[in-house]
């Protein structure tokens, strides 16, 4: 909901925001042209010897592009929404057991039903995911209200033990390696076919903006939430639900990556505010950016090898995570 | 007019408020007194449908607050609570207009955004209404949560120690600016409030609670009584008339 007076004043933001989908599109040309494989744009273009251009263009690269994009911009917006409904600047699906859980439901069913289809894998995913932050949120909800960073701490070893018991599984059932890329975002390996889930995840981004004001008003506490007649529980648990869908689908598809929306929702906090109708676009679109940066970034740094990249976010991001911790003590102390 | 009848809330072994029946008048302002732990919190919290009474029922205009939707009660009947911790970037005209919310239904229309910048108005905001709630101070901060609440246009307004956070100079101007409201938008405000003093000079009716009952309900003057006083607050304070305001002097 635009105040009165904003609704003037704020045309210019709206313009801001189509600079930034601007940029995107030029990272995202970028990306579809930076790769081992030679692909000249002449090729494309004039014809001869174009099927082999087209062919790498549509088997891998476009995959690999419009991957990035969808897994960057709903973890930007799953991790905004985790923040109104925990309350909490520092939560993620990666700093709350979200990931770690929806890991163990794929290893779950990698274990039981290893020829269950994709999706219903995504499925299985998603429901621990669900449950796990649900009963994450209660614990949450226990402990006095002290320190914000006690609940990401809380969050990280409460995704530490999960992911004890699944590497013990893992190790057991010599499964190691597939674990490691369901949490380590790696996008070298998309393909035609191999990430489509993810348009799911891209929807369902597109879809929160919906509810946009009821998360805005979660934000604020279950009194206020309360006091303006809407349904708390009921808002917290499509949040859940859309965080635990977009996370599993991240985890079976290219991974996730950790920190990236955390850095994202923070940055867009302090730029444009919390107001969800004008954050969410903002977030969804700055995620897309971060995460094909990050990704051209990992691609050219050591050509024409590869850096994984969930490390160079993990690199790049917990520099810029270090800087908001010290920021915000700074302004609280 | 908001009747209770037979409100109790026990957490555990705990009775909170115990068998709590009132009538709470369609316009004015109520004051809810009383020691730490008499259970006025808790009391409110249940009559804007926050907490679920053990035993007992709220009607706010004869509808039960328990069983009328949401989104009906807050046409009606606005709580703002005490110790809003809200850490989150909004600018102060933003916040007030979630106020309209249970009306606009996040689709703000004319008259919508007229309540909006009046209430802002209302509370003196208009030179903050961009600024965003964490570069406010805290008494800026309660100034923009009142007008979230006005905003929502409601007969009834419920406040949680509204003058917590507010120094002597925020605390009188708050407490003159809910008169103002009471009288000139005839809303009936109930507030709970420490200050007995604030309760004598600006309330028409007041509560006064202790261990989960009610030990009196009537004007300021039965309140301002130091045998009264003595019983609620077990301890002694002295009352004396200052301009025509019966005060309580508990530093004596």
């Amino acid at each position: 909901m635009q105040a009165a007076a904003s609704m003037t004043v704020r045309v210019r933001p709206a313009a801001g925001l189509m600079l930034a989908v601007g940029c995107v599109l030029v990272l995202a040309a970028i990306s579809l042209f930076v790769g081992v494989a030679d692909m000249p744009l002449g090729d494309l273009i004039s014809g001869d010897g174009s099927a082999q251009a087209i062919q790498l263009l549509l088997v891998s690269r476009i995959p690999r592009t419009v991957a990035l994009v969808l897994s960057g911009m709903s973890m930007g917006v799953a991790a905004l929404i985790m923040q109104m409904l925990f309350r909490n600047r520092f939560v993620e699906p990666t700093t709350t057991g979200t990931v770690e859980a929806a890991s163990l439901g794929l290893l779950v069913v990698a274990l039981l039903a290893p020829g269950l289809p994709v999706f219903y894998k995504m499925v299985v995913a998603s429901g621990f995911a669900l449950g796990t932050t649900f009963l994450f949120l209660r614990l949450v909800s226990k402990i006095p209200a002290g320190s914000s960073l006690v609940v990401p701490l809380l969050g990280l070893m409460f995704g530490g033990v999960i992911n004890a018991v699944t590497t013990f599984f893992a190790y057991r059932y010599d499964l190691l390696q597939s674990l490691a890329t369901w949490t380590n975002g790696d996008f070298s390996g998309v393909l035609r076919g191999r990430y489509e889930l993810l348009f799911i995840a891209g929807g369902l981004a597109v879809l929160s903006y919906l509810a946009a004001d009821r998360f805005t008003v979660a934000g604020l506490g279950e009194s206020f939430t309360r006091n303006l007649g809407l349904n708390y529980g009921r808002i917290v648990a499509s949040g859940l639900a859309i965080v635990s869908m977009v996370s599993a689908a991240a985890v079976v598809t290219a991974g996730t990556v950790p920190f990236l929306g955390l850095i994202v929702a923070n940055l867009v906090s302090m730029a444009v505010g919390d107001n969800l109708r004008r954050a969410l676009p903002w977030v969804a679109v700055s995620g897309a950016g971060f995460l094909l940066a990050c990704d051209i970034i990992g691609r050219v740094v050591r050509f024409p090898y590869e850096i994984p990249v969930g490390t160079v976010a993990g690199v790049l991001g917990s520099g810029i995570f270090l800087f908001l911790l010290l920021r915000r003590r700074a302004r609280f102390g | 007019m908001i009747e209770i009848h037979n409100l109790t809330k026990c957490y555990d072994e705990a009775t909170v408020v115990d068998d709590v029946s009132l009538k709470l008048p369609e316009s004015g302002i109520t004051a809810i007194v009383g020691p730490n732990g008499a259970g006025k919190s808790t009391l409110l919290s249940m009559m804007a449908r926050l907490i679920a009474p053990t035993a007992g029922r709220v009607l706010v205009d004869g509808l039960d607050v328990q069983e009328t939707p949401g989104a009906v009660l807050a046409k009606r009947l606005a709580i703002l609570k005490q110790n809003n911790q809200v850490n989150m970037r909004l600018t102060v005209s933003e916040l007030v207009a979630f106020g309209r919310f249970p009306h606009s239904g996040g689709r703000p229309t004319v008259e919508d955004k007229r309540h909006i910048d009046e209430a802002i108005a209302y509370l003196g905001l208009n030179e903050l209404r961009d600024r965003f709630l964490d570069e406010l101070s805290g008494g800026q901060r309660q100034r923009a949560f009142v007008a979230m609440v006005l905003a929502q246009d409601t007969k009834y307004v419920l406040l949680d120690e509204p003058l917590n956070s507010l120094d002597m100079k925020h605390a009188a101007a708050m407490m003159k600016l809910l008169r103002r409201t009471a009288d000139e938008l005839a809303k009936s405000i109930t507030v709970v409030i420490h200050d007995i003093n604030f309760a004598s000079i600006y309330a028409d009716h007041v509560v006064a609670m202790r261990d989960g009952r009610v030990m009196l309900e009537g004007g300021a003057v039965d309140l301002m009584q130091e045998l009264v006083l003595k019983d609620i607050y077990d301890t002694v304070v002295k009352v004396r008339e200052v301009d025509g305001h019966r005060l309580g002097l508990h530093y004596l």
